[in-house]
């Protein structure tokens, strides 16, 4: 795979309530922009991941709009595939490169969630699950409730366990400057606040954010701060839990992550840094064994013991950005967060959060209860 | 100087208890009510509405003092349950006191701070000696959805202050004020957080969007500019009184803006009564105005979601004292006087079922 990142920027996640979509995505690509020394007429496509832009906001058409917004007249693409569509949006991006289409283009995620009711988001979230499961009334945290009682009956996995991935995380994320939680939290409080999906907590679960991102991407090798794409897969499985052949595990990440590794000629032991989807808890743990970081059940307790902990780990680092939890979660944002995440990491401009002698990194970002997986894997350009 | 004459306070009796709303809905009582900070919320009778309460407010008002109705040449009556969209609340409370017919009537509404828009504007009518006595009441029978998370607080009460000049003075008229009013401003911007349409049941709101943006931000405006203007500091204030949308947000503000907890308890009307919306800062200043001492100061601050912030200054004068000697009842002894409801009654009640 010849393709590499050129440049990338993500802006402040949160409660962004003076702050519009327009100026969220004018921020990222931006920063995206002047960090790979681009001009816009050397932009030939604009691939955008948005989930809720119009059951929230009205507003459909979003290649267009934000195509009219950033000044660029070019081919311009919404791309949705629930949490995953930022993921699914750089996959595009890729792809569009890959054939030969198209030589520089963006991937810009973006998604304005706080304006809205948080029930009016819940409701216009479960439009990424199942009929059967939305008209019974289901939500994710439920969805992700049973998946965490299946590993926790299956393999041992305690709720302190699961509370130590968001300890972990808002650690992380205290060291990110744009994340939106930075500020450190106990097992015994995320085992404390207010329960919302048995055994799920308030602390266990990724918030609704307001926040945008943005890589420009190129054919062919690039300056000497660039990264390269090596692999960029995606795998679908069944929208629903009920057709699943096993709950203990994301199937459409497997199946993602064993291409990914094969396109990329490397296997999980040689990734440095991960970020990984962690809407809730138990969804960080079933990404570490599904990537073929740990043997199932083992990796709840390996989080417990600080083994994926900035400053603290010996080989892999998971989510050092402070992930969907700590960093925040807009959702068709995340994905692309999590890449610009990894080329801050490798080109070693982290800050705080710097990883040290990370060189290849993979972002595993989700869709709904796993019926979507997308992963990248990257490093930096040789 | 203009100041208040005297105030009436009116509370329904029956309470329900926030664990008893969480109970129905089968979430935890004690995360709600440590979450929202309060344990229950007073509820109107069957036959209540924020025209009766207004007028059991002012009838009380009218028990303390030597003015009568037939004195008062403006009512203001600020609420956001008036029970008609179009027919003033203000006329039927008016002919009901006795005021008359030569007198300025007029209905409010800007969520929880329309009656004290009532107060200034009363302020600018006596400063200006166009009138000399004027009565604004804050009622309310607080809407909110069944389910929604305003149902924990939203209250029913009201409070109604009578306002003069001071007696004496060269103009006609006038009264003894019981505290003086030091100085006042307002803070407003088009902040929509919380919002009811019209012919719309029950008012929708824009969940943690209330609290920074809204409550706090108008709330510390108001409060910053008047204390520019008067150049005083929490420090050398007595009171502070600040609206009660829920137990923690009074006392957050108070604290970020350097007050104590001994400056604010004694208005905490919340803890006991919940929100009874347009009144709740005025029932916190009528709490304070029962304690007070002469010569001590109240800093109080209204809020109103859409949105604004009244701040005013008192400054309690030695009319206090001969004043309460006068049968009422304080707020005290209202908030302690009640009869416990459960869901079910409170649904009945108030007309949902």
């Amino acid at each position: 795979m010849n393709v590499s990142i050129i440049g990338a920027a993500t802006t402040k996640f949160g409660e962004l309530w003076a702050v519009s979509p327009r100026m969220l995505a004018r921020e990222a690509v931006h920063g995206a922009m002047v960090d790979a020394g681009t001009e816009a007429r050397e932009i030939q496509a604009l691939f955008v991941g948005n989930m809720l832009s119009g059951i929230l906001g009205g507003q459909e058409h979003l290649g267009a709009f934000f195509a009219e917004e950033l000044g660029l007249t070019v081919p311009a693409f919404k791309i949705e595939g629930a949490c995953a569509s930022g993921g699914l949006a750089l996959h595009n991006a890729v792809c569009s490169v890959l054939s030969g289409q198209y030589k520089t283009v963006i991937a810009l995620g973006v998604e304005k969630m706080t304006d809205h009711r948080p029930e009016d988001v819940a409701t216009a979230l479960m439009g990424a699950g199942s009929e059967e499961e939305r008209l019974a009334g289901a939500t994710f945290p439920g969805l992700y409730a049973l998946l965490s009682r299946v590993h926790m009956e299956t393999y041992g996995t305690r709720p302190q366990d699961l509370a130590a991935v968001s300890v972990k995380n808002h650690y992380h994320a205290s060291l990110n400057p744009n994340a939106q939680f930075r500020r450190l939290i106990t097992i015994e409080q995320v085992l404390g606040s207010t329960k919302i999906a048995d055994p799920l907590t308030l602390l266990d679960c990724s918030p609704i954010s307001d926040g945008a991102a943005a890589v420009v991407i190129t054919s062919g090798q690039s300056p000497k701060k660039s990264v390269s794409i090596v692999a960029s897969t995606v795998a679908t499985d069944t929208l629903g839990l009920a057709q699943r052949k096993s709950l203990t595990e994301l199937r459409a990440t497997k199946d993602a992550a064993s291409r990914a590794y094969k396109m990329a000629s490397v296997e999980a032991k040689d990734i440095d840094i991960a970020e990984v989807h962690d809407c809730f808890s138990i969804a960080e743990i079933l990404a570490l064994e599904d990537l073929g970081f740990y043997a199932k059940g083992k990796a709840a307790p390996a989080v417990s013991r600080n083994e994926v902990t900035i400053g603290k780990s010996k080989r892999l680092v998971v989510n050092p950005s402070g992930g969907l939890k700590g960093c925040g979660h807009p959702v068709g944002a995340t994905g692309i967060k999590q890449i610009v995440e990894l080329v801050e990491q490798l080109r070693g401009i982290a800050g705080d959060r710097q990883v040290k002698g990370a060189k290849i990194g993979l972002a595993q970002n989700v869709g709904g209860s796993g019926a979507t997986a997308v992963v990248h894997i990257v490093c930096k350009a040789r | 100087m203009v100041g208040i004459v005297s105030y009436g306070t009116y509370i329904p009796e029956f309470r329900l208890r926030v664990a008893d709303i969480a109970g129905a809905w089968h979430k935890e009582a004690q995360e709600v009510i440590g979450s929202l900070g309060l344990m229950e919320k007073s509820v109107p009778a069957a036959d209540e509405d924020a025209v009766t309460i207004a007028l059991e407010s002012a009838l009380q008002c009218f028990q303390s003092s030597k003015k009568t109705p037939s004195d008062v040449e403006a009512l203001f009556v600020g609420s956001e349950s008036h029970p008609y969209a179009v027919n003033p609340t203000s006329t039927i409370v008016g002919e009901l006191l006795g005021v008359g017919r030569n007198y300025l009537a007029a209905d409010l509404e800007f969520a929880c701070k329309a009656a004290t828009a009532g107060m200034e504007a009363l302020a600018g009518l006596i400063e200006a000696k166009h009138i000399a006595l004027g009565l604004a009441i804050g009622a309310d029978t607080a809407q909110s959805k069944p389910h929604d998370s305003l149902e924990y607080t939203s209250a029913a009460a009201g409070v109604a202050v009578l306002m003069s000049r001071e007696a004496g003075s060269r103009s006609a008229g006038g009264g003894k004020l019981i505290a003086n009013l030091l100085s006042y401003t307002s803070y407003s911007s088009d902040t929509p957080d919380f919002w009811r349409r019209d012919g719309i049941q029950y008012p929708s709101h824009a969940g943690r969007f209330t609290g920074e943006p809204a409550y706090f931000a108008h709330v510390m405006g108001a409060t910053q500019l008047l204390m520019k203007k008067t150049n005083v500091t929490p420090e050398g204030i007595d009171y502070c009184v600040f609206h009660m949308p829920n137990g923690k947000f009074p006392r957050d503000v108070a604290r970020r803006l350097g007050f104590t907890n001994e400056q604010l308890a004694p208005s905490l009307i919340v803890d006991h009564i919940g929100n009874p919306y347009s009144a709740s800062s005025l029932m916190g200043l009528a709490a304070v105005l029962d304690i007070a001492k002469p010569g001590q100061t109240i800093f109080m601050v209204s809020y109103g979601s859409g949105a604004g912030s009244d701040a005013f200054l008192w400054k309690v004068t030695d009319q206090i004292t001969s004043y309460r000697r006068k049968k009422r009842q304080t707020v005290a002894e209202q908030m302690a006087k009640k009869t416990y409801i459960d869901y079910v009654g409170y649904l009945k009640r108030t007309h949902k079922i």
